[in-house]
């Protein structure tokens, strides 16, 4: 990979930052607030079906860490794992693609999108 | 030996310090000394006694011995200084010390550290000064108070020590990463208004071995002995070098 | 480990291994609510199962762990774009009390 590749994630990491604090305070407000005497699936589907803001939501919050997670992920493989070669770029780039799809699968289930 | 009063206290010997001190190769190990406490003594004068009323096969760097030239670092109770100028008060509270070569680097036998791959880093970071000017041009004028200027009035203190460098986990986790002292000492030279080589060196500083392996520690910031803050220098070539990748001048 | 014992570095290992955390937890959390894809119910058993002491603690643990990233995160951008200054001590107990603020919050809810 190029320095600057190496740049551009760099960039990606602290721009999906911004985007992630952003999701996270609001996120963690929502834990907090359904956490008050349990959850469950009818109280949370309830809130998210058929809501586009929080399929806005959530989708950008989804990609945000499927952007985020992998390039902090790479990060400490080459350092803690010394991990360094393609294999691991080429593994993250997989890790990326997991969390998207995975990601994108639990924000239609969650808010409906699909049925 | 002087009369002593009736009744009066015996004087007591001088204290002793108890040093542990590095001796041989990356496989060497300490070896004890006991050496006498005075008042404003310096780490360094506690390897000079040794060496020089102890074993004088004991290899040690110095020179200025007055916090100027940066070659007499050396790892002090587990934490890199420049032993010059670190008393042995303000370390050894419980009387004890023990005192290594830098880590991060190469032993070349006792306390002397090889500053070779320091030193190399600072060239392949381009910290060498480009020059467009001849000495026909007139001479530059740089404003003191210009913010070029100003971003870099504390990185020019740098003594090339290499305590940074030694406290640096990146370094540790990361050896092609070039380190804090180099980074700053680029920094310098990306503000310098005369210099020439500011896209190469951008080029040269950016990265996995350059800025972007900076995780923001601070061990350098905490550590260096001029109290320069090599992060801040890096956090500025970040910047620097993700704009001009952004630009795609990079 | 002595020359280790500062503020920043507490706080960029705090980062670190929460980041690490909260990356392996997130396939775990979309595929628990993905769940919800195949039937409400089926989502509504697996809240069911993970209702007890030890999932609270873990989820306890969790949501700390989001909040000391989340402020961790925010000031390592403060020292990477803002102005430079002397404040990296006080940014580093900022986010402290904020992970710990969070944590109590949800302790509150639970
Ligand atoms: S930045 Fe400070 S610690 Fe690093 S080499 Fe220069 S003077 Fe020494
Ligand atoms: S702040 Fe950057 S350069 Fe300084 S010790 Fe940490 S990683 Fe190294
Ligand atoms: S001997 Fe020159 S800086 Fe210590």
């Amino acid at each position: 990979m190029s320095p600057r590749s190496q740049t551009l994630l760099w960039v990606a990491q602290r721009a999906s930052a911004v985007v992630l604090a952003l999701c996270v305070v609001v996120h963690l407000a929502t834990i907090i607030y359904a956490m008050r005497g349990g959850i469950s699936a009818a109280e949370i589907l309830g809130r998210t079906r058929g809501n586009p803001g929080w399929l806005a939501f959530y989708s950008l919050f989804v990609l945000a860490c499927a952007v985020h997670a992998p390039i902090g992920l790479r990060t400490v493989l080459r350092e803690w794992a010394a991990w360094r070669g393609r294999g691991c770029d080429a593994a993250m780039w997989l890790f990326a693609a997991l969390l998207a799809w995975a990601g994108m699968r639990a924000v239609l289930a969650v808010t409906g999108a699909l049925t | 030996m002087s009369r002593r009063e009736k009744g009066a206290a015996p004087p007591s010997d001088p204290p002793q310090l108890l040093v542990r001190v590095w001796r041989g190769h990356a496989d060497g190990e300490f070896q004890p000394f006991e050496v006498p406490r005075h008042a404003t003594q310096t780490v360094l004068d506690v390897v000079m006694h040794i060496q020089r009323s102890l074993d004088a096969t004991l290899a040690y760097r110095y020179a200025c011995r007055v916090g100027m030239c940066g070659s007499c670092a050396m790892t002090v109770n587990g934490v890199p200084r420049w032993t010059c100028r670190t008393h042995v008060d303000k370390v050894a509270g419980d009387g004890r010390l023990e005192i290594a070569p830098l880590s991060n680097l190469p032993v070349i036998r006792d306390l002397v550290a090889d500053m070779r791959e320091f030193f190399d880093k600072w060239a392949r970071s381009r910290g060498r000064f480009d020059g467009g000017n001849t000495r026909h041009d007139e001479f530059a004028r740089v404003a003191p108070a210009s913010t070029e200027r100003q971003q870099v009035e504390s990185g020019i203190e740098c003594i090339g020590c290499g305590v940074c460098y030694s406290a640096c986990d990146s370094v540790a986790w990361n050896p092609d990463y070039l380190g804090p002292a180099a980074l700053l000492r680029a920094w310098t030279l990306v503000n310098d208004v005369r210099d020439t080589a500011g896209l190469e060196r951008l080029r040269a500083v950016s990265g996995d071995a350059g800025c972007a392996s900076c995780h923001t520690h601070l061990s350098c910031t905490e550590r260096c002995p001029k109290q320069l803050s090599p992060t801040a220098g890096i956090a500025g070539l970040k910047r620097a070098v993700a704009l001009a990748a952004l630009k795609g001048t990079l | 480990m002595r020359g280790r014992n500062h503020p920043g570095w507490w706080a960029f290992l705090v980062h670190r291994i929460s980041g690490i955390a909260l990356a392996l937890f997130l396939p775990l959390h979309f595929w628990a609510l993905g769940q919800a894809l195949e039937a409400a119910a089926k989502l509504e058993a697996f809240l069911r199962w993970t209702d007890q002491p030890l999932f609270h603690i873990g989820m306890w643990g969790l949501v700390v762990l989001l909040a000391a990233h989340l402020a961790g995160g925010l000031r390592v951008l403060a020292l990477e774009f803002l102005p430079w200054r002397d404040w990296h001590k006080t940014l580093a107990a900022v986010a402290a009390a904020f992970a710990l603020a969070a944590g109590l919050a949800f302790a509150l809810a639970l």
